[in-house]
C-alpha cells in the first residue's frame, strides 16, 4: 500500500534497501508485515459483505410469515454460512490484521518474528473460505446445521458438503493457530529495550493473551471435527450412541473451544479501545494495571464456564450451579474493565472524532450486551432464553457493536497512518450513525422475540411475531447500507487522489512508537530499534 | 408480547420472578454507569474548553468497583441457585408422559395410562406458501395436542430418536433437550386451564420451525375422560378408519390430504422433493414398482435418515390413501400402468405387508 | 518463556499446540470418567458395579424405581419390562426382567443404552448385572427374558424417593464386536 522507500530511525540501514516487490507477486509472496496486514484486512472486508449478503438474505425471508425467498433448507444454509463466515471469514482475519501492522510498529519491531510463516498464515484463509463457500454451488445442501454444527445432525445427517466444510475449518484452524505463535513470539523476544510488561500497549496486551487463548482451543477444534470426520467416515462412534458415544460429548469438546473463541473475537478489540478513549480524551488510560490483569482474568475464566452454552442438556445440579457462578464471575473483571474506560473520560478533555465514536458507541452497547449475558447466566432464567431470539441479541449485541465496533474504530484510529490521508469525517459520522441506529433497531427487538417465545434458526413462525420481525428487517438493511459509507472511506483513504501526507502523530492526543513514525508509514520500519530506557525516549514515546 | 410470560407453572412463575429481578438489577447497573459516562462526554468536552487532568490509577476505587460488583452477583446468585433447586426436584409426581423428539414431530406416551400417539404440526403446506390465509394459530397448532390435567405435578422423559431436539413450552417453563440415546426429565405444575404452546428449541434440520408442542391442561375430571376415551393404544388407530375396502375416490381424497400433512415437508406438494436430501416421488422407482414394497418403504422408513418409520404414526388406513395417491400422482399412475403395477391400495392389503415384517 | 530464542519459543508452543489437540481426545476417556462419576447419560451403569459386603438395607424407606424403554428408529423389536416399577429399600438387590423379541425378520446385534433419571439420582443406582453390559446377537423371531440385578446405594440422599431407569434399544449393525454373538450371559430365552 506505500510506495515511499524512505527508511524511518536515525540511519539507512541498508544501503541497498529496496521497496516492495510490483504487481501480484508482492502480494502472493510479501512476507512484510503492513502488506499482510493490508492483505487480511481487505480479505476480512470483502467477506463482511458476504456475510451481511446473507445476513440481509435471512432478514428478507424472516419479513413475513410464510415462504418469502426461499425454502428452509436453503435458510439453514445461509444462517449457518453466515455465522461461520463472520466469525471466521471478518473478525478473525480483520484483528489478525490489525495485529500484523500495529504491534511490530507499537513494540518497536521491524517486522513480525516469523515473516514467511505470516505468509502462510494468511493464504491459508482464501483456499478455506473458497473450499466453504464452493459448498454453495455443490449438489445437495451446503453446510446446514448452523455454525456450532452439533451432532449427530453433523454426523450421521449431514449433508456431503460436511466433509469441505471439516476441512475448510482444519485450514482456519491453522491459520489461526500459525498466526498466534507469531504474534506470542514477537511480543515476547521482539520489545524494545526498556519495554518492560507494564509498559506493553493494552492492544498488544490484549493480543498476547489472545494468542494463547487460540494456542490452546483452536487445535481443541481440530480434534472436535476431526471426530466428526471420523464417525461419518471411519465408523468410530465418539457421538453415536447406538456404538457406546454420546451427542453431548460433543457439546462439550465443541464448547471448549467455543467458549475461549468468543474472548478471543473480542479481547484485542478490549485493547484497542483502551487506546482510542486515552487518545481522545487526551488523559492517559485509567488503572492500566487493572485493565492488563482484568484482561488476564477473563481468559482464564473464559477456560472453565463452557457448560452455559448446554444448561438445558440434563446436567446435575452441582455442574449447573458451578458454570453458573463462573459464568456470573466473569461480569466482575469486564465491569473493571468498563468502570476504567469510564474513569479514563471522566475529567478528560474529549473530542468526538469518528474513532472515538465507534469506541463510545462500543462502550455503551457492549456493555447493554453484558447486561443480557448477565441474564443468561442464570440458570434457571436460560431455561426460557436458551436457544431463543433473546441469545441472538445478545451475542449480536456483544460481536457486532462489541467486536465489529472496535474493529471499525480501530480502522479509523489507523487509516491516516497506513495511508497518510485523512478518511473523510463527515461520512465517517454517517457511517457510525446509521450503524449505531441500525444495529439497535435491527437487534434489540429481538430480546422481546425472545422472551415472547420465538426460538432460533427458524425460518418461518407465528403470526404474533410478524411486527417485530419486520422492525428488525428494516434495521438490518440501514446497518447494511450504513457499511458503504465505510467503503467510501477506505476507497478515499487508500486508492484516493489527495496527496498522501500527515503528521506522524495524528491524534492529539495518541501515544505510543507507532506514532513518531511519518504518515503514511515507511515500508520498512524501526530496523534501527528504538529504546525506551531513558528518560527522554520515555518521554516522547 | 414484550416480556417473558409470567406463565401457569408453578416453575414458570420462579423463573419469571429471577428474570425480572436480574433485569432490574441491570437497569440499576446500567443507570449509574451510563449516567456518569453522559456526564463526562458532555462536561469534559474540549470543544468547551475543559482541559484534562492526568490521574490514572487509585487502588481504592479499583478495589471498590470489584467488591460491589461481586456482591450484587452473589445476591443474584442466591435465588437463582434456590429456584434451580426446585426444578431438580421431581419427586413424586402424579403423571409422567415420556417424549419423544422426531424429526419434525413429537411422540408423547403416557406410561401409566397406556396412551402414545404422534403431535403433528397441523397449519398445511398452502397456508406456508402463502396460498392460503394463515390460520390464527399458523405454525404453533397441532393435530393431537398434550392434555394433562391441572393442579396436578407433571414429570417428563424427554429422550429423542434422531438428533437432538429440545421440548419448550415458555409458559410452563419448561425447556428439556431431547438427546437420541438419553433421557432427561423436568416437570411442570399447571395452575391455570388453558392451551399453551410452545415450539422445538434446538436446531434439528430442516423442519426445525415447523414441529410444534400444544399443551392442554385441563380439569382433573375431564383429564380422566380423555383418558377413558384414548386408552387402550395408538390415538391414531382409534381414529382411523376400519380395515374396510375403501373406494378409489376416497382413498385419494383422504390420501392427498395426508400426504399434504405428513409427506409434502420433505417430498414437496409436486413431488419433486428436494434432492439429494428427498429423493422425489414423481418417477420415484419404489413408487413405480411393486406396490408391496411401496408398502414396506413407507412402513418401514430408512433408518439413519429423516424417512421416518411411519407404520409406527400413521393407521393402516392413512397409509394406503397416501401411497395409492402417491402411485397416481404426477404421471406416476401411466408408469405403473406400463409396468404392470397396481396403483389403488386398500388399507388390509397396507396391514398385511405390516404384519409379515 | 523469557529470553528464549525465536526458534525454541516457536518449538515449545507448536509443542503446546499439539499437547491440546491431544488433549481434545483426551476428553473422551475424561468424559466418561466424569458421567461415571456422576452418574450421567448412564454411564455409571455400562458395566458390574463392585459391592460392598457390608452394604446395609436401609428399611426404613423405600424408594420407587420405574422402568421405560425407547425403540431406537422404531427398530421392529418388542421390547418391554416386565413391571412398570417396584419398590424397594436402599441396600436391597433386586432382579427384575426386560422382555425382547426380534422382529425384524433377520438375525440382528442390537445394543441398549440405559439412562437414569432424576439425573442427581443416577449415580446411586448400581446394577450388578444387565443386559445392556454387552451387545445382544438375536437370531431372527428370538425372543428373551433379560435380567437386571441392581440395587440402590444407602447413600442416596434422603429427598430421592423416584428413580427412572431407561433403555435405548439400537441396533448396532456396523459397530458389533463379534464376540458377543456366542455369549448369551444373563440371557433366558423364552
Amino acid at each position: 500500500m506505500t510506495e515511499t522507500t524512505i527508511v524511518s530511525g536515525q540511519h539507512a540501514h541498508h544501503d541497498d534497501h529496496h521497496g516492495p516487490a510490483k504487481g501480484i507477486a508482492r502480494w502472493l509472496f510479501t512476507t512484510n508485515h503492513k502488506d499482510i496486514g493490508t492483505l487480511y484486512l481487505f480479505f476480512s472486508l470483502i467477506m463482511l459483505f458476504v456475510g451481511g449478503v446473507m445476513a440481509l438474505l435471512v432478514r428478507v425471508e424472516l419479513f413475513e410469515p410464510g415462504k418469502v425467498l426461499m425454502n428452509p433448507e436453503y435458510f439453514n444454509q445461509m444462517t449457518t454460512m453466515h455465522g461461520l463466515i463472520m466469525i471466521f471469514g471478518v473478525v478473525m482475519p480483520a484483528l489478525a490484521g490489525l495485529a500484523n501492522w500495529m504491534i511490530p510498529m507499537m513494540i518497536g519491531a521491524a517486522d513480525m518474528a516469523l515473516p514467511r510463516l505470516n505468509n502462510w498464515s494468511f493464504w491459508l484463509l482464501p483456499f478455506a473460505f473458497t473450499l466453504l463457500l464452493s459448498t454453495l454451488f455443490m449438489k445437495g445442501p451446503a453446510p446446514d446445521f448452523g455454525w456450532t454444527f452439533y451432532a449427530p445432525l453433523s454426523t450421521t445427517y449431514g449433508p456431503a458438503s460436511t466433509d469441505f466444510f471439516i476441512f475448510s475449518i482444519h485450514m482456519m484452524g491453522a491459520s489461526s493457530i500459525l498466526a498466534a505463535l507469531n504474534i506470542v513470539v514477537t511480543i515476547f523476544n521482539m520489545r524494545a529495550p526498556g519495554m518492560t510488561w507494564m509498559q506493553l500497549p493494552v492492544f498488544v496486551w490484549g493480543w498476547l493473551v489472545t494468542a494463547f487463548l487460540l494456542l490452546a482451543v483452536m487445535p481443541v477444534l481440530a480434534g472436535c471435527v476431526t471426530m466428526m470426520l471420523m464417525d461419518r467416515h471411519f465408523h468410530t462412534s465418539f457421538f453415536n450412541a447406538a456404538g457406546g458415544g454420546d451427542p453431548i460429548l460433543f457439546q462439550h469438546i465443541f464448547w471448549f473451544f467455543g467458549h475461549p473463541e468468543v474472548y478471543i473475537l473480542i479481547l484485542p478489540g478490549f485493547g484497542i479501545i483502551s487506546d482510542i478513549i486515552p487518545t481522545f480524551s487526551r488523559k492517559p488510560l485509567f488503572g492500566y494495571h487493572f485493565m492488563v490483569y482484568a484482561t488476564i482474568v477473563i481468559a482464564f475464566l473464559g477456560y472453565i464456564v463452557w457448560m452455559h452454552h448446554m444448561f438445558t442438556t440434563g446436567a446435575p445440579l452441582v455442574a449447573q450451579l458451578f458454570f453458573m457462578y463462573a459464568t456470573m464471575l466473569i461480569a466482575v473483571p469486564t465491569g473493571i474493565k468498563v468502570f476504567n474506560w469510564v474513569g479514563t473520560l471522566f475529567k478528560g478533555s474529549i473530542t468526538f472524532e469518528t474513532p472515538m465514536l465507534f469506541a463510545l458507541g462500543f462502550l455503551v452497547m457492549f456493555t447493554l450486551g453484558g447486561f443480557s449475558g448477565l441474564m443468561l447466566a442464570l440458570v434457571p432464567a436460560d431455561y426460557q432464553y436458551r436457544d431463543s431470539y433473546f441469545v441472538v441479541a445478545h451475542f449480536h449485541y456483544v460481536l457486532v457493536s462489541g467486536s465489529l465496533f472496535t474493529i471499525l474504530a480501530g480502522v479509523y484510529y489507523w487509516l491516516p497512518k497506513w495511508t497518510g490521508r485523512m478518511y473523510n469525517e463527515t461520512i465517517g459520522q454517517w457511517h457510525f450513525w446509521l450503524s449505531v441506529i441500525g444495529m439497535n433497531v435491527t437487534f434489540m427487538p429481538m430480546h422481546f422475540l425472545g422472551l415472547a417465545g420465538m426460538p432460533r434458526r427458524i425460518p418461518d413462525y407465528a403470526l404474533q411475531f410478524t411486527d417485530f420481525n419486520q422492525i428488525c428487517t428494516v434495521g438490518a438493511f440501514i446497518f447494511g447500507i450504513a457499511q458503504l459509507f465505510f467503503l467510501y472511506n477506505i476507497i478515499v483513504c487508500c486508492f484516493g487522489k489527495k496527496p498522501r501526507g500527515l503528521p506522524g502523530r495524528v491524534w492529539e492526543g495518541a501515544r505510543g512508537f507507532e506514532w513518531t513514525i511519518p504518515s503514511p508509514a515507511p515500508y520498512h520500519t524501526f530496523e534501527v530499534t528504538p529504546e525506551l530506557t531513558s528518560a527522554e525516549a520515555r518521554a516522547k514515546f | 408480547m414484550f416480556n417473558m410470560p409470567y406463565g401457569v407453572s408453578l416453575l414458570s412463575h420462579e423463573i419469571w420472578r429471577l428474570h425480572m429481578a436480574a433485569f432490574y438489577v441491570c437497569c440499576v447497573i446500567g443507570l449509574v454507569v451510563f449516567s456518569v459516562l453522559l456526564y463526562s462526554l458532555v462536561r469534559f468536552r474540549k470543544s468547551k474548553g475543559a482541559e484534562a487532568v492526568h490521574f490514572h490509577e487509585h487502588l481504592g476505587i479499583e478495589i471498590l468497583w470489584t467488591t460491589i460488583p461481586f456482591l450484587i452477583l452473589v445476591a443474584l446468585a442466591v435465588p437463582a441457585t434456590i429456584v434451580l433447586m426446585h426444578i431438580h426436584d421431581t419427586e413424586k409426581s402424579d403423571l409422567t408422559i415420556k417424549i419423544t423428539g422426531y424429526q419434525w414431530k413429537w411422540k408423547y406416551e403416557y406410561l401409566d395410562q397406556g396412551i402414545h400417539f404422534f403431535s403433528n404440526l397441523s397449519s398445511t403446506v398452502e397456508q406456508i406458501n402463502n396460498q392460503a390465509p394463515k390460520s390464527q394459530w399458523f405454525l404453533r397448532e397441532v393435530d393431537n395436542p398434550v392434555v394433562v390435567p391441572v393442579d396436578t405435578k407433571v414429570r417428563l422423559l424427554v429422550t429423542a430418536d434422531d438428533v437432538v431436539h429440545s421440548w419448550w413450552v415458555p409458559e410452563l417453563g419448561v425447556k428439556q433437550d431431547a438427546v437420541p440415546g438419553y433421557v432427561n426429565e423436568n416437570w411442570f405444575y399447571i395452575t391455570k386451564p388453558g392451551t399453551y404452546r410452545g415450539q422445538c428449541g434446538e436446531l434439528c434440520g430442516v423442519n426445525h420451525g415447523f414441529m410444534p408442542i400444544v399443551v392442554e391442561a385441563v380439569s382433573k375430571p375431564e383429564f380422566d375422560q380423555w383418558v377413558a376415551a384414548h386408552q387402550g393404544g395408538n390415538v391414531a388407530a382409534l381414529q382411523a378408519a376400519q380395515l374396510a375396502p375403501e373406494t378409489e375416490d376416497q382413498l385419494m381424497t383422504a390420501g392427498k390430504a395426508a400426504y399434504l400433512k405428513s409427506c409434502a415437508m420433505c417430498h414437496q406438494a409436486t413431488g419433486e422433493g428436494l434432492p439429494p436430501s428427498f429423493p422425489p416421488l414423481k418417477g420415484s422407482k419404489v413408487v413405480t414398482g411393486p406396490v408391496q414394497a411401496n408398502d414396506a418403504f413407507v412402513l418401514k422408513g430408512v433408518p439413519g435418515t429423516a424417512m421416518q418409520a411411519f407404520g409406527e404414526q400413521l393407521d393402516p388406513a392413512t397409509i394406503a390413501a397416501i401411497v395409492t395417491y402417491i402411485r397416481h400422482s404426477w404421471g406416476n399412475d401411466a408408469l405403473n400402468h406400463q409396468h404392470g403395477n397396481p396403483v389403488t391400495v386398500q388399507p388390509a392389503d397396507v396391514e398385511k405387508v405390516n404384519s409379515a415384517r | 518463556m523469557a529470553g528464549m530464542s525465536d526458534r525454541k519459543l516457536t518449538l515449545v508452543l507448536l509443542a503446546g499446540v499439539i499437547f491440546m489437540f491431544g488433549f481434545s481426545y483426551m476428553l473422551v476417556p475424561l468424559y466418561r470418567l466424569v458421567c461415571k462419576q456422576q452418574g450421567i447419560n448412564g454411564q455409571s451403569v455400562r458395566s458390574a458395579a463392585t459391592v460392598d459386603p457390608h452394604m446395609q438395607v436401609d428399611r426404613s424407606r423405600t424408594i420407587r424405581v420405574y422402568f421405560t424403554t425407547v425403540l431406537h428408529n422404531d427398530i421392529a423389536f418388542q421390547f418391554r419390562s416386565l413391571q412398570r416399577s417396584v419398590e424397594i429399600h436402599p441396600g436391597e438387590r433386586k432382579l427384575i426382567y426386560f422382555f425382547a423379541e426380534n422382529q425384524t425378520g433377520k438375525d440382528l446385534t442390537v445394543q441398549a443404552i440405559p439412562s437414569i433419571t432424576p439425573v442427581d439420582a443416577a449415580r446411586y443406582l448400581k446394577k450388578t448385572e444387565c443386559f445392556c453390559f454387552t451387545q445382544q446377537y438375536f437370531y431372527q423371531g428370538e425372543r428373551a427374558d433379560m435380567p437386571v440385578y441392581f440395587f440402590v446405594d444407602p447413600d442416596i440422599p434422603k429427598n430421592i424417593k423416584e428413580i427412572t431407569l431407561a433403555y435405548t434399544l439400537f441396533d448396532a449393525s456396523g459397530f458389533e464386536k463379534k464376540k458377543e454373538r456366542y455369549h448369551r450371559k444373563g440371557r433366558i430365552d423364552v
